[in-house]
């Protein structure tokens, strides 16, 4: 936890704030990388795999738009600690849920679900309402206030 | 642009590809076009419809915060009178330490209709930025809470296909 950051040289930090930010619908899209880095393709493709292997990156890939990819929501659930670990299991056997965190609240269970429709996304949380008869809150996104353009380290 | 040779079974395919992640190749595209058994022309088209439609938010590195230090993850959450929600919402939006900001429904006994994740090396730097946002904005009477995250049971991509 925390533990890689140690390793992160330079090199990787400049890579990764470039590599988030930047857009190329290009063929090679880690060559352009390479030449703003004064790098060589192959060495970009190397840094790229040893950060995934090393788990820092979870992927070189698109991040979606929620409302226009489809349909989503986040879930917010109030479960006794000694049922966490089933109630968890089971809700991450759902492939349309992402985002699983244990938080310091009454309300310790927050996923996101997503699906191509809302019917599937409503499917879900009808399951989980279903199967436990804790507390849930299905807290639809209303509106985006931000344009995820990563994060800088 | 040859879109019409776009077909919407490949616009699914390589969506399915694009949040997995691409290859990390040379040519990522022409890897997944093999796959798919069609152009690479045809691949990178199908990316420029994606992102003309709107659906691509953003196509890069996705990092994962934990791993790289960033292990406090606060979600603070807001009760902010609706008609100064686009208001403080534009302008949390434009604070570098806040990575999400939404605006999500109200429900009975959840009086909080606005969310922003912040990352931070410790439980104090995310505190830290959540005073300076109130004080800097005057929302002392506004109601609020930090949210953080105690355990990670599952971060990636959402499979919308």
């Amino acid at each position: 936890m925390g533990a890689y950051n140690k390793d992160i040289d330079e090199v990787d930090r400049v890579l990764i704030n470039l590599a988030q930010n930047y857009k190329p619908v290009t063929a090679r899209p880690f060559l352009e990388l390479a030449v703003q880095l004064n790098m060589t393709e192959n060495a970009v493709i190397e840094r790229l795999k040893l950060l995934d292997n090393a788990g820092i990156v979870s992927r070189y890939g698109a991040v979606f738009n929620h409302k226009r990819a489809g349909a989503s929501t986040l879930v917010a659930m109030s479960v006794p600690e000694s049922d966490v670990a089933s109630v968890v299991e089971c809700i991450n056997c759902f492939d349309e849920v992402n985002h699983n965190y244990l938080r310091e609240h009454e309300f310790n269970i927050w996923f996101v679900v997503t699906a191509m429709n809302q019917k599937e996304v409503d499917e879900v949380i009808f399951i989980l309402q279903d199967s436990y008869s804790y507390p849930l809150m299905d807290l639809p996104m209303e509106k985006s206030f931000f344009i995820d353009l990563g994060f800088s380290i | 642009m040859k879109n019409y040779s776009i077909s919407s079974g490949l616009l699914v395919d390589l969506r399915r590809e694009l949040q997995k992640g691409l290859p990390l190749v040379q040519k990522p595209y022409a890897e997944i076009a093999s796959r798919f058994n069609v152009s690479e022309e045809d691949v990178l088209s199908a990316v420029d419809v994606l992102n003309n439609q709107g659906i691509i938010k953003r196509l890069g590195l996705v990092v994962r915060h934990r791993e790289l230090g960033f292990v406090h993850n606060g979600m603070v959450v807001w009760d902010i009178p609706s008609d100064n929600v686009n208001y403080l919402g534009g302008v949390f939006a434009k604070e570098p330490k806040i990575t999400l900001c939404y605006q999500r429904a109200r429900r009975d006994g959840w009086p909080y209709n606005v969310y922003c994740m912040i990352h931070g090396k410790s439980r104090e730097s995310v505190i830290d930025v959540v005073n300076r946002l109130v004080s800097e904005y005057g929302l002392e009477d506004v109601a609020h809470e930090i949210l953080f995250s105690t355990q990670r049971f599952k971060q990636r991509g959402g499979l919308y296909v």
